[in-house]
């Protein structure tokens, strides 16, 4: 998708952020039935339909730099929201190397990369960052390498070192997260960093993930969404800043709720990564309030379906305990009851 | 895992280091660098041969750094069922051959405080791409490679250039054994062992290592089983409703896919199991020759790798 940026929107304060008619049409909805439960929804992260958010390795859309500058302001109050563990410097020069390659090949008019050997130039047209480094030399950035890469991407970042038969959550650059924190993760087993979710243990699906990831290939990378919804357009719900945003929750009526809640999806892609054979996780967090949604009356149906039906547990889980009923109702005039056709395609 | 996503390389270089190892230098065809790789490291090495297609198995022994062409040492086996001695015996430079992306069963422990490596013939190839990062870093290790005798010391001049005091040479014709009590009774804490080599070197190693107290999680060993030779019999694969012939020098990954079914794989050396396939019934005796199943689970007869096991059967079905 060739977006036009929109710098000035926020995720804070006046929360300006808005979708435009193409990125509403270009969202992610996770829902390809009236109904949601968890499942290994794994599929390979091979390019999607052109102008989808999985055209490319790593989507640029129209909120990148404001994203990045979101990230840039969270790091400056709370700099251990980037954390790596010694052990995982070659690790961040995959991922370096990972996404310069990836947005350089992709977006050739905004990224520009040239290597010379080790000698490496760097060109960031959106963010005005020009760099000559020394790949492998860490004294050549102004940042560590996988903070200086991550703080001009859209996303959060976990990298996995892989040893003793498990996945170890061992360095992260973590801003726009859903009520975790990589502070308190870091240095997590694949299960300890997921313990909170409930159900998915007793349907097995981390030790079925676990076995997958363990085996995952260079080259083959996969993805997969995952779901919650956050009051108000903001990245940053964060366990560190949950005073700020809890409160939030309470404000909710099914008068406002259209404009309040938004629905928040996660593209998430893991990568093998090749020096390191550790595996980066991408978590892309996509924001959409539910009146934009309810502009596709398809999904305005399908959204309501699938709140109406959601497990108890997974109500609890997601934070939505207190709001649900009010997006139901908002929600519950554009539901005609008819059937909607298949996928999560808008019609 | 899929035969589409291999890489087309080409040989630039053969030399016969060993009398019985050939080192091979394989160059992308049209140039370019093919896939950054870890330490540890093996590429399935597709070989088409006339009427066969062997896929084996092989640690990449070049630098990770190296990125215009990959190195891999190939001993000639005895008991071959063709895939060395293909590599022997019919590639020469300029031979296309197609290989997958490097996968790594056999990674150096980023955290560990020490790195004994032990290897014997040409188990040693993991590691000359081991040193590569070992070598100049700030955690210590040692390598200790056994060889038959001097003549079959593979790779013996990179090592010395590299490794200086660090590396203990032994020759089985001047009755020099690596004494594994000594050895692994008297390492730091915090010390992974790595073994690379022929199945008695890789037991003997891991009792002596659990024997002094050593925690499974700082024991490492690789060994490619080539698919053993064995009685030829039939499964049935039950989901696609054929039954396949697996003749005596045929593994049954081999007969399946000859079949047209895909199983998917990383190693076909009965380590990784990924090509783990559920048995439905068989009636007789799975022969189990991979390294993955433990023991009980062997006993049970629910699962085969059949990237190197066989079966002794007069009927066996597959969920396949």
């Amino acid at each position: 998708m060739s977006a036009v940026f929109k710098p000035e929107e926020t995720f804070r304060d006046d929360f300006s952020f808005r979708n435009s008619a193409p990125a509403i049409r270009r969202f992610p909805l996770p829902f390809a039935e009236d109904s949601y439960m968890y499942s290994v929804n794994i599929e390979p992260h091979l390019p999607g339909p052109r102008g989808s958010v999985a055209e490319f390795a790593f989507d640029v859309d129209e909120h990148y730099v404001a994203e990045c500058r979101e990230r840039a302001l969270v790091l400056s109050a709370e700099p251990l929201r980037y954390q790596a563990l010694p052990h995982m410097m070659s690790s961040q020069w995959d991922c370096l190397e990972l996404i310069m390659d990836s947005l350089s090949r992709d977006y050739p008019t905004h990224f520009s990369l040239a290597k010379q050997g080790n000698r490496w130039h760097w060109i960031n047209r959106p963010l005005n960052i020009e760099q000559r480094f020394t790949f492998g030399d860490a004294a050549s950035l102004p940042q560590q390498p996988l903070e200086y890469i991550t703080r001009q991407a859209q996303g959060d970042f976990v990298v996995m070192d892989q040893r003793d038969g498990d996945l170890w959550c061992e360095a992260g650059m973590v801003t726009t997260q859903a009520d975790w924190s990589l502070d308190f993760d870091l240095g997590m087993t694949f299960k300890e960093w997921h313990g909170p979710v409930p159900l998915a243990h007793e349907l097995q699906v981390f030790d079925r993930a676990l076995k997958f990831l363990l085996n995952l290939r260079l080259g083959q990378p996969v993805r997969r969404l995952n779901w919650t919804m956050t009051v108000h357009p903001r990245l940053d719900t964060s366990p560190e800043n949950y005073p700020k945003w809890g409160p939030d929750r309470a404000t909710v009526t099914p008068q406002n709720a259209g404009d309040l809640v938004h629905l928040r999806v996660e593209l998430q892609g893991l990568w093998r990564l090749p020096r390191s054979n550790a595996i980066v996780f991408g978590i892309r967090c996509y924001l959409i309030s539910v009146r934009e949604l309810a502009t596709i009356p398809k999904w305005a149906k399908r959204v309501h379906r699938v709140l109406r039906d959601l497990h108890p547990a997974l109500i609890d889980y997601k934070g939505l305990t207190r709001y649900r009923e009010a997006v139901v109702e908002w929600l519950a005039p554009f539901d005609d009851g008819a059937p909607t056709t298949p996928g999560a395609a808008p019609e | 895992m899929n035969d589409e996503q291999t890489l087309a390389v080409q040989v630039i270089a053969v030399e016969q280091v060993t009398p019985l190892i050939k080192h091979f230098t394989l160059a992308p065809v049209g140039g370019g660098t093919l896939p950054a790789f870890s330490g540890g490291s093996h590429i399935i090495v597709v070989m088409k041969g006339a009427g066969r297609v062997h896929k084996n198995p092989y640690s990449l022994l070049s630098p990770p750094q190296q990125l215009d062409a990959y190195e891999i040492g190939v001993r000639r086996m005895e008991e071959s069922r063709g895939g060395s001695h293909f590599m022997h015996d019919a590639v020469i430079v300029g031979s296309r051959l197609e290989i997958a992306h490097p996968v790594n069963l056999f990674g150096l422990d980023k955290i560990a405080r020490k790195h004994l490596l032990i290897a014997g013939g040409i188990g040693i190839t993991p590691f000359l791409a081991q040193l590569e990062d070992l070598h100049g870093g700030a955690v210590p290790y040692e390598l200790h490679y056994s060889v038959r005798s001097p003549e079959h010391a593979a790779f013996l001049e990179r090592l010395q250039r590299c490794e200086g005091g660090r590396l203990h040479m032994y020759h089985d014709s001047d009755g020099q054994l690596i004494d594994f009590d000594a050895l692994l009774g008297s390492q730091p804490l915090g010390t992974h062992v790595y073994v690379c080599g022929p199945a008695g070197m890789i037991n003997r190693v891991i009792g002596t290592a659990r024997a002094c107290g050593w925690p499974d999680s700082h024991i490492h060993w690789e060994q490619f089983s080539a698919p053993p030779v064995g009685d030829a019999f039939d499964a049935y694969l039950a989901r696609s409703k054929i039954t396949v012939h697996v003749p005596p020098d045929q593994s049954l990954l081999e007969s399946i896919e000859a079949a047209g079914v895909e199983v998917p794989y990383l190693c076909r050396g009965g380590v990784c199991g990924f090509c783990q396939t559920r048995v439905l019934e068989f009636d007789g005796e799975l022969v189990h020759n991979d390294h993955f199943l433990s023991d009980s689970e062997k006993a049970s007869g629910k699962h085969v790798m059949p990237c190197v096991s066989r079966a002794r059967c007069k009927s066996l079905v597959l969920d396949l």
